[in-house]
């Protein structure tokens, strides 16, 4: 231990900023990523504040029509692809994917700094889009608006998420070929923390789904630049299927979203509750059990879009089926919980607050799976909040709590408890005054990318703008005591909340090369509890 | 226990490469989905447009990439003995067939510029029927992003050559390298073999 401690942090290894840019650090890596999207998702979030704004009331009084279809599109991109995507697996994933199988860094480290550049290149792509004046075809690039009439900048940005799509490629790959060659003597498959499985999960999601999407993108690319009409149904085209290419990538990029937040959940529970996480091996499996039928439910976004009848039923029969791997996962952390000994810490009620949100929007999203029911809700409200939920409510709430769990592990902080509780509570209420209201409008009719609407529909907006504020405050408040806990924060202890994991067995912020002799595990993962001397409270006051 | 860790280094190495080839082949997937597509939709325009490709280019071309394949092998082979003289040879002979497909490729899309088979260089009227157009449309961009694949492929093959020629690749201790390429390389002769008939054969 004292001969840990006196190895120099990856931190203080290197101050210039050649150090940083040229690092091959897993650790500094995931730094570079937290800072770019924590970027992108105040660029996606002022997008997001000017859609609520402009909804406030029933005129167009904010922004043109054509302004607005650029502000919900630019808010779609920026976040599906630069935010959620990246957010969990390449802050997190790269920091503690090795250092929770006890190796010394990814596979490829060159591969995985490269993998930055190509994201960040993608990211200035985007920014040129904004400066540009924007694309108004909505996230999913539908032809042929898209391909024919959208008069924005299409094709620049579909550049953008051409390329940042090869580093979610490169990344998914790094991530795969580490757990599988990289894990430290005694770390079998069933040793493995929940976490790490929910990323191997989405690293095959990643390296399949992906190139997908690109070749799509290509096409609409040639379609808008030579009139290839493979697309165009008067060229012999057809429309349905850049939905069927568009979905068969975007469906499982929504589990690229929420899986790593599910593993996230996973950890946070088990250290709350003190306990071993209850039916390891059902939770693992369904991680892997939700890419997979990931692969199959595209369809459930074309129910109204013309394809055969059966095709529909089978996709929505498909789509039911995802509620079973996804309810084991909730069941079994409710499990865990049971006449545990929780400490309601902040990463603990960021995880209170996924699983409720988390429940909500699957339910919501078995609704949406039936066939008759879809008819009536699809492209309203009821989606736009069902989605939100999951990945506003899941995956955001996750992230957060993920960060307020390992900050002192990264940075060598403690957090102020206080201030992380107060911020779990109002990203909740947030969340909930903005997107509830928004289930109700959609079931009602109001329809999703509109900014003109029946002035009945006002006060369930203006709710939804209220709450709207709330989020967005709750939202720069971790940012602010967090950075206030860089300087001022007590320092970190190894193992903080008193939980297992070999991440927690090295001191905090790690050393250089993570550990000093490599480990070796002995027994299975979540043996709680764990005896700390008491370190936990010494850390918090 | 050096070549314990050589050994797992290696084993590594092309784990990431099998994963970035299937990330390749859903890159292809699509198109090939798009060519299903077609196909079922339209039958008998795209079996009228099929004939108008030349299949004798196309099978010739598929000779060199196939020889070149087997070079490339051949040169994998040599690099794990440590030969090195043998190791270029392979690598060059394979990216000269390389350029040679290239060279051929080119040939192709002049003579089907001429014939005013080439979309976005004809006017529509030079098509049969509109599938037939978007036949074409998808023979050129199938072929072009296979060509693409080449390119990088030869100028992958040409730089191994140099590298293992100047010793700065280390034989047979870093093999791998020269095997990752090798892997490569087969991929792109794969894609072309599934191509070849799906756009030139189904007449």
């Amino acid at each position: 231990m004292s001969e840990a401690t006196a190895e120099v942090s990856y931190l203080e290894h290197g101050h210039s900023l050649k150090s940083w840019l040229l690092t091959t650090d897993h650790k500094r890596i995931a730094i570079l990523y937290f800072l770019s999207i924590t970027l992108f998702f105040f660029v996606g979030g002022a997008a997001a504040a000017l859609i609520r704004i402009d909804l406030l009331t029933p005129e167009a009084d904010l922004m043109s029509n054509e302004g607005y279809n650029r502000a919900f599109t630019l808010h779609g991109v920026i976040m599906v692809w630069f935010f959620l995507i990246p957010s969990i697996p390449n802050t997190f994933g790269n920091f503690l994917v090795p250092l929770m199988i006890g190796a010394r860094d990814l596979a490829f480290p060159r591969l995985n700094l490269l993998s930055w550049y190509i994201y960040m290149v993608g990211g200035l792509f985007t920014i040129a889009v904004l400066v540009l004046g924007g694309v108004d075809t909505g996230w999913t690039f539908y032809t042929p608006l898209s391909s024919m009439f959208a008069n924005g900048n299409v094709i620049l940005a579909a550049t953008a998420i051409f390329v940042v799509g090869f580093s979610s490629i490169l990344t998914g790959l790094n991530f795969i070929v580490t757990v599988h060659r990289l894990r430290c003597p005694g770390m079998t498959w069933g040793r493995l923390p929940l976490f790490v499985w929910s990323i191997y999960a989405t690293s095959l999601i990643l390296v399949l789904a992906t190139p997908v999407l690109s070749i799509t993108l290509v096409l609409i690319a040639a379609e808008r630049l030579f009139g290839i009409g493979v697309f165009n149904p008067a060229l012999g085209g057809d429309p349905l299927l850049y939905q069927h290419l568009f979905w068969f990538y975007s469906h499982p990029a929504v589990y690229i979203m929420i899986l790593p937040a599910l593993g996230v959940i996973s950890e946070l529970v088990a250290t709350a509750a003190r306990k071993p996480v209850f039916g390891y091996r059902f939770v693992a499996g369904s991680s892997i059990a939700i890419a997979i039928l990931g692969f199959l439910v595209w369809g459930h976004h074309m129910f109204v879009a013309g394809q055969s009848m059966y095709a529909s039923a089978v996709f929505s029969f498909l789509s039911l089926a995802v509620a079973v791997p996804s309810g084991i996962k909730v069941y079994n952390w409710t499990a865990t919980l049971y006449k545990g000994h929780i400490a309601l810490d902040p990463p603990f009620l960021f995880a209170m607050s996924f699983i409720g949100l988390f429940v909500v929007g699957g339910m919501t999203g078995l609704i949406l799976a039936m066939l008759a029911v879809d008819v009536h809700v699809h492209d309203t409200y009821f989606v736009v909040a069902h989605f939100h939920y999951i990945m506003v409510g899941g995956t955001v709430s996750a992230y957060f709590g993920a960060l307020h769990y390992w900050w002192p592990k990264m940075m060598g902080r403690m957090l102020p408890l206080v201030w992380g509780r107060l911020s779990a509570i109002f990203i909740f209420l947030g969340f909930n005054l903005t997107f509830f209201p928004q289930f109700i409008l959609g079931y009602l009719g109001m329809p999703r990318r509109y900014h003109v609407y029946p002035a009945e529909f006002q006060t369930l907006h203006v709710l939804s703008s209220a709450g709207a504020s709330v989020l967005g405050l709750a939202y720069l408040l971790p940012f602010t005591y967090l950075l206030y806990s860089l300087r001022h924060g007590g320092k970190a202890p190894p193992n903080p909340w008193g939980a297992t994991g070999l991440e927690w067995t090295v001191p905090s912020p790690p050393p250089q090369h993570n550990f000093h002799e490599l480990p070796t595990v002995d027994g299975p993962p979540y043996q709680y509890p764990v005896e700390v001397d008491g370190e936990r409270e010494a850390a918090h006051g | 226990m050096a070549d314990t860790a050589q050994a797992r280094q290696r084993e590594t190495t092309l784990m990431g490469m099998y994963l970035f080839l299937g990330s390749e082949i859903m890159l292809f997937g699509g198109l090939f989905a798009v060519a299903l597509a077609l196909r079922l939709m339209h039958p008998q325009e795209i079996v009228a447009a099929s004939k108008h490709l030349h299949y004798g280019i196309g099978a010739a071309n598929t000779v060199v990439l196939l020889t070149s394949s087997l070079a490339v092998a051949l040169a994998v082979a040599a690099a794990e003995a440590g030969k090195i003289k043998g190791t270029v040879v392979g690598l060059q002979a394979g990216a000269g067939l390389g350029i040679g497909f290239l060279a051929l490729k080119a040939v192709e899309y002049v003579s089907e510029y001429h014939e005013r088979l080439l979309p976005a260089l004809a006017p529509p009227e030079a098509f049969a029927n509109p599938a037939a157009h978007l036949f074409m449309d998808l023979y050129l961009i199938a072929t072009s992003l296979h060509a693409v694949h080449v390119t990088i492929g030869v100028g992958l093959l040409a730089g191994l050559a140099l590298r293992v020629h100047h010793r700065s690749l280390a034989l047979p201790r870093q093999a791998t390298g020269v095997e990752v390429v090798g892997l490569y390389w087969h991929l792109v002769d794969v894609i072309w073999i599934f191509l070849y008939p799906v756009l030139y054969l189904v007449r």
